[in-house]
């Protein structure tokens, strides 16, 4: 299994506790991620002023991938679904891709529509398998209660990533997060949006949101958020003090991203896994499962 | 009727706006709509903030509320989940008509000041953040590959479809 890893804005310089825990645990399952330094943004900022802006730069984003004869593995779910959608839009539509090809040549690159884009969790969930999954589980992580947070873009719109999951009782994350021996976690607004890209605009009503969800996630009484996008990671756990202070009520609800806590199942240590770049100290949590040891 | 309300007058309206909007990307099917208003049951933004009212915006849109539309502050609020777009029962992708009327309000010199600001970075940089050395090194010590830091390739697609223009049409709208 071989994927360029597309990292996009918001993980190699806000998340890189996430690119960690992704490479390493990528590294022990034998999924070759190949860095492409070629990629740029994926387009998704630029999509409110003009859609055209972006479907160029994601229609180049793969034009890249394909240069180099690989599918793309992305770790943001943003970046997932403006590459699917464009990725989409352009093996349908002959006509469509003559044009931004046509725009392409300008800059030296071709599409032809071989690419195929994932993000890295349903790779793990589809490609890999729950089964060969479990098979490096070697720490259970049976101590801890958590609550998978899918996001939007990881299956929204339905119809954009061959139904592998079902946006209105989606499962792929909650069985993903069942393999590390956790119990999972369910709550009232699990399909909620993160907030994210109303952030710059309202901030009362992004942290809102966030807000909801993080009282909720509390609530039910779960260790632990488990994000896998960057994005909503910015908004749950940097902003959690600010969700705190607007909510005014202590939340100190830890946030991880997924394959940090199957790296933890797999027996990593927590120092291999970026856990001291955390926000909201994971201390507590990781004492439950490595009585001795801390992060 | 309550004295202060803003009321609508026939002749400010623009009636063919809502062929405009289906001329967009993803705006092609709003005339389907038959305001059941699902979109805004779904909506989460809405939840929290009843400004920002989906079934309402699409049917401002189709009675022809061109400018109360382009110019309000609401259409930004959309956050992009696709709720509403993967329940609404008429197929009507309401998420992409969000996407479309954002567009030409961004044409008409109403884009929003942090699209603007997002648009700019990346446009020179080709990402929304400005990689400096000190990131590098931080990542270098994490023990990861150096991403790059300027992508020309990037400025060409912004001066291909004119993105400058858009980002100085916000500048001059300013307060």
């Amino acid at each position: 299994m071989k994927y360029a890893l597309f990292l996009g804005c918001t993980v190699p310089i806000r998340s890189q506790n996430y690119e960690v825990a992704v490479r390493a645990v990528a590294a022990r399952l034998g999924i070759e991620l190949v860095d492409v330094e070629d990629f740029s943004c994926c387009g998704f900022p630029v999509k409110s002023t003009n859609a055209q802006t972006t479907l160029l730069m994601a229609a180049r984003n793969l034009a890249v991938a394909e240069e180099q004869g690989l599918d793309v593995c992305c770790l943001c779910s943003a970046c997932s679904a403006v590459l699917t959608e464009t990725n989409l839009e352009l093996q349908q539509h002959p006509e469509l891709l003559r044009q931004v090809n046509r725009q392409l040549r300008k800059i030296k690159r071709q599409y032809r529509g071989s690419v195929k884009v994932k993000h890295f969790a349903r790779i793990l969930y589809e490609d890999y398998g729950l089964e060969d999954l479990r098979r490096h589980v070697t720490r259970p992580l049976t101590a801890l209660k958590l609550a998978p947070h899918y996001g939007c873009h990881f299956v929204r719109p339905k119809g954009n990533y061959d139904a592998f999951d079902d946006p209105e009782a989606a499962r792929s994350l909650d069985e993903l997060v069942a393999v590390t021996g956790a119990e999972v976690i369910r709550y009232e607004t699990k399909k909620y949006c993160c907030g994210g890209a109303i952030l710059g605009v309202e901030q009362t009503t992004a942290l809102g949101l966030s807000g909801l969800k993080l009282s909720d996630v509390r609530a039910a009484g779960a260790d632990a958020l488990i994000s896998i996008c960057p994005f909503c990671s910015v908004l749950y756990e940097d902003n959690q003090k600010k969700v705190e202070e607007q909510f005014q009520r202590e939340i100190a609800l830890p946030v991880f991203f997924y394959p940090q806590v199957l790296g933890l199942a797999m027996g990593y240590d927590p120092k291999d896994l970026g856990f001291r770049l955390n926000k909201v100290r994971p201390d507590e949590v990781l004492a439950k499962v490595l009585p001795a040891a801390v992060a | 009727m309550k004295r202060g309300k803003p009321i609508t007058r026939f002749e400010e309206l623009t009636p063919g706006f809502w062929r405009e909007v289906a001329l967009e990307p993803g705006g092609e099917l709003i005339a389907r709509c038959f305001a059941c208003g699902t979109c805004t049951a779904a909506c989460p933004v809405h939840a929290v903030d009843t400004r920002y009212n989906p079934r309402q915006l699409v049917h401002m849109i189709l009675l022809g509320m061109r400018e109360r539309v382009l110019s309000s502050d609401f259409i930004w609020l959309c956050s992009g989940c696709y709720t509403c777009a993967d329940r609404c029962p008429q197929g009507v992708r309401v998420t992409d008509i969000m996407t479309a009327v954002k567009n030409i309000a961004a044409r008409e010199g109403y884009l929003h000041p942090t699209f603007r600001q997002q648009a700019e970075l990346v446009g020179r940089f080709g990402r929304l953040y400005e990689v400096e050395d000190f990131d590098n090194k931080k990542r270098q010590r994490l023990g990861l590959p150096p991403v790059k830091k300027t992508f020309p390739e990037v400025q060409e697609i912004f001066r291909m479809t004119g993105m400058g223009k858009y980002t100085e049409a916000a500048e001059a709208n300013q307060p």
